[in-house]
């Protein structure tokens, strides 16, 4: 008889030959939602294991638990592409000896595939797994309970990962196919009652910003693409899920129409408003890392056209046929842009962290045109510099930038400048942009930042990018 | 021309960006009473420091009636604002009131001259005097409409038509025209119906206003459309102005163009048509020249 | 007192106080604690008042906001007006 590998979490670590000191992993497909995390450290915590590393592709708000665990000597490390709430000012405070290792999603899925992120066991939760470890971010069982879309961060790790555990609250018949973690990847499966919150994991589908500023800068982020030359049939393009970035497909569409231009592919991040102009005809494919609402969620399980794939498929900088390299255009937000287009994505005007670098290194390396659209203010806060707070994602990636008051063209990218002038948009140069925020706001203070360092920020290629240091209050 | 009210500083800041041709910022009905102060001290403050760049600046003030008046011009002026528009006008003797309390703070400060007026009328007896209301200061820039207190004062209520404004609107167009200023239709206050506010719009155009007031930054475009000469339009009046100018030259009176006489009222809208596509930024400043 | 808790601007409250004593909380205090404090301080002193004890919670107010309501405030406290009647 065979050894089934269902079986209870406390079973599947000591199975897993999991040690103090070693690398566990987890995705962050359930997003404000998940569970995971925090029940596997809660259980490896009272399980009495110390020194761990925690190489997530991303925390969120929802993993401020992590706190207790780091200060009891239980987690000493940590590898993610972003941190949030309590736990991001926590770790801005000092409260790690060892720095927190920042990494994009294509940065991470190059260092996993090289082996120099090493993980030991991961633990990776499924919206769907049959006994033998087949598993989905759908279900199409009758009750799902927590779907999320595409795997993708998920991916790396079951393949590459010594050790893997899935835990999924929904059981079904095997063969849980076509799957996107494959059983011969897998070692064990736990069953749990709930692996995320389905309120916070996926919302309906996203309503369009009624912000006017949203509106204003959409309007010309879309003006942007449709002059820029790179706007012809069978272009494509990414854009992230801010107000601004969503409502500009709306204006792209209208224009896609009247042109009748049609996309090949859209690549992300997918949201039910890429999926409904695909649905209409007028994006080719859609390629999916991960999917941002029910809608995106039930059309990957559903359309053959629309493609789950891992982070190194989507944006490893390391592998030329990851997808980042053939897309076009790429819509992109910003906490901060300086003089020199640098961007900042991860740390706030105050010193804290409080982002993710996510995909953005990645497409703006990769991506023909890479536009930045963010308002020039937020309240206080200026969003364009003289220097970035941290640096994410060099000014060479970053061709335009659009705001309120303007938009910036980068000077080595004179052929689109020429473009959108011709176009009568208002092009600016950036450091009025900078200078324009300084009237309005005053010069802030240099921040009370300390010795410690409390974040390392990578490049693409493994490289160190920038440190970020402690915030003294 | 876009209504911000004068007690929030946040919408204050940055209302500009989006474009409008002016902003008012209201001390006067957006305002409570309890609130007038601080609201006359945010205006005030916000005029002298935040760049508005090329935007008209014009400020509703409380009619001198009421214990707010006097100071609001005198913060208003001593800010440089560039129209006062004064609400409820209804006799010219009221305007010459305010024109009176505006020059003693201009004097005092010295920059005579400097401020100009805008009357809103908003009741029957106000459009019986608007010829007067118009021509009552040379400071008097414009007249406009406000709906919502004038089809009260005449006893009925507001309907999608407009109906009730039909003889306000006309007389106030005409008043303007006849005094040689300019004229403003009301607002328009359902943000979820852009279908009707374009009627009411292109209504409003074809009556013969110069532009309407808005609420907010999504009325902009549409108020511009409608405004905005179409390129067939602009088109058509550049070859009248080009065969008025080639006449002209050649000393003849009449000319002809596409067979049709071309006589004075029409170069007339042709030059405005120009004039419009200028301001709309369409075509350059040169050929209006 | 004067001011809401609106974003963009800052609720001041004025009361009897020796010398100058400035309470500040504001969502940008590393930023910008310092010269919100000197506009406070400016703003009274103009207006001849170098004795208060001031509680400004802040949300990211523009100084020509501080200003205003400072004034607004200082008004209000005392009962003279900075237009003429």
């Amino acid at each position: 008889m065979r050894r089934t590998k269902l079986v209870s979490l406390e079973e599947a670590i000591k199975r897993s030959g999991l040690q103090d000191g070693m690398t566990i992993s987890f995705h962050h497909h359930f997003r404000g939602g998940d569970k995971v995390v925090n029940m596997v450290v809660d259980k490896l915590a009272r399980m009495g294991f110390k020194d761990l590393k925690l190489a997530a592709s991303s925390l969120s708000d929802v993993h401020a638990p992590l706190i207790e665990h780091i200060k009891n000597g239980v987690i000493t490390g940590i590898s993610t592409s972003g941190l949030r709430g309590a736990l991001a000012d926590a770790v801005s405070h000092g409260l790690m000896s060892e720095p927190v290792v920042f990494r994009s999603h294509g940065g991470r899925g190059s260092a996993i595939a090289s082996g120099e992120l090493k993980i030991d066991v991961a633990f990776l939760g499924a919206s769907s797994s049959d006994e033998l470890g087949n598993a989905c971010g759908y279900s199409r069982s009758e009750n799902p309970k927590s779907i999320c879309g595409s795997l993708g961060y998920a991916l790396p790790d079951a393949r590459y990962a010594s050790h893997v555990v899935v835990i999924t609250d929904d059981l079904v018949a095997y063969p849980n196919m076509p799957m996107s973690i494959s059983a011969a990847d897998v070692e064990s499966v736990v069953v749990v009652d709930s692996v995320g919150d389905s309120t916070k994991i996926a919302a309906g589908a996203i309503r369009d910003s009624k912000n006017p500023r949203d509106i204003l800068l959409a309007k010309q982020a879309a003006q942007v693409i449709i002059n820029s030359g790179l706007f012809v049939d069978g272009f494509s393009i990414q854009t992230g899920t801010g107000g601004a970035s969503l409502a500009a497909v709306k204006y792209i569409r209208e224009e896609m129409i009247n042109r009748g231009i049609k996309a090949s592919f859209a690549l992300g991040g997918i949201t039910a408003h890429m999926v409904k102009l695909h649905e209409e005809g007028l994006i080719g494919k859609l390629i999916d890392v991960q999917s941002f609402d029910k809608v995106a969620a039930e059309s990957i399980k559903n359309d053959p056209d629309h493609q789950e794939v891992s982070a190194v498929e989507y944006a490893s900088g390391q592998h030329l046929g990851s997808a980042t390299h053939a897309l076009d255009i790429v819509i992109l937000s910003a906490l901060e842009v300086d003089t020199d287009f640098n961007v900042n994505v991860l740390v706030g005007s105050d010193g804290i962290i409080r982002g993710a670098i996510g995909g953005h290194q990645d497409t703006a390396a990769d991506a023909s045109l890479s536009i930045i659209v963010c308002p020039l203010l937020r309240g206080r806060i200026p969003c364009v510099v003289p220097k970035v707070t941290t640096l994410i994602t060099p000014g060479k990636s970053v061709d335009v930038v659009v705001t309120e008051y303007g938009i910036s063209v980068n000077p080595d990218r004179p052929e689109i400048k020429q473009r959108l002038e011709a176009a009568c948009l208002n092009i600016v140069d950036i450091k009025y942009l900078s200078q324009k925020a300084t009237s309005i706001i005053g010069t802030p203070d240099p921040l009370p930042f300390g010795d410690k360092v409390v974040g390392i920020v990578m490049n693409r290629d493994g490289s160190v990018l920038d440190k970020i240091y402690n915030i003294q209050d | 021309m876009m209504f911000v009210p004068g007690n929030n500083p946040g919408m204050m800041a940055d209302a500009h960006i989006y474009g409008p041709d002016s902003i008012m910022l209201d001390l006067e009905d957006s305002v409570t009473m309890a609130e007038k102060d601080a609201a006359r001290l945010l205006v005030y403050n916000a005029l002298k420091s935040i760049d508005y760049g090329s935007t008209e600046m014009v400020v509703r003030i409380n009619p001198l009636s009421t214990p707010y008046g006097k100071k609001d011009v005198e913060a208003v002026v001593k800010a440089g604002v560039d129209v006062i528009r004064m609400p409820k006008t209804e006799t010219a003797d009221e305007v010459r009131e305010l024109e009176a309390e505006i020059l003693k703070v201009e004097t005092e400060i010295g920059r005579v001259g400097e401020t100009r007026i805008m009357a809103a009328i908003e009741s029957a007896l106000g459009v019986v005097n608007a010829y007067a209301i118009a021509t009552a200061s040379r400071r008097m820039m414009g007249i406009a409409l406000g709906a919502e207190d004038y089809s009260a004062n005449l006893k009925t209520n507001r309907t999608p038509g407009g109906a009730e404004l039909l003889l306000a609107r006309e007389q106030i167009v005409v008043a303007a025209r006849a005094a040689g200023i300019a004229c403003f239709d009301t607002v328009y206050s359902n943000l979820d119906d852009m279908e009707s506010f374009r009627h009411e719009v292109e209504l409003i155009k074809t009556l013969g206003f110069d532009g309407k007031s808005i609420i907010n930054p999504r009325q902009i475009e549409v108020v511009n459309s409608v405004f905005t000469p179409t390129e067939k339009e602009i088109n058509k009046a550049r070859t009248i102005v080009a065969a008025i100018k080639e006449a002209q030259a050649k000393g003849s009176g009449v000319i002809a163009v596409n067979g049709k006489m071309v006589d004075r009222p029409v170069v007339i809208r042709a030059e405005r048509t120009i004039a419009l596509a200028v301001a709309a930024g369409v075509i350059s400043e040169e050929e209006m020249l | 007192m004067a001011g809401t808790l609106e974003s963009g601007d800052i609720m001041i409250t004025i009361d009897p106080g020796e010398g100058l004593q400035i309470d500040l909380q504001s969502s940008v205090e590393a930023q910008f604690g310092r010269q919100i404090r000197a506009v406070i301080k400016e703003t009274l002193e103009g207006l001849g008042i170098h004795d208060a004890y001031v509680q400004a919670v802040d949300k990211g107010a523009l100084d020509c906001t501080i200003r205003a309501r400072v004034t607004a405030a200082a008004v209000r406290a005392s009962g003279k007006d900075v237009w003429k009647d």
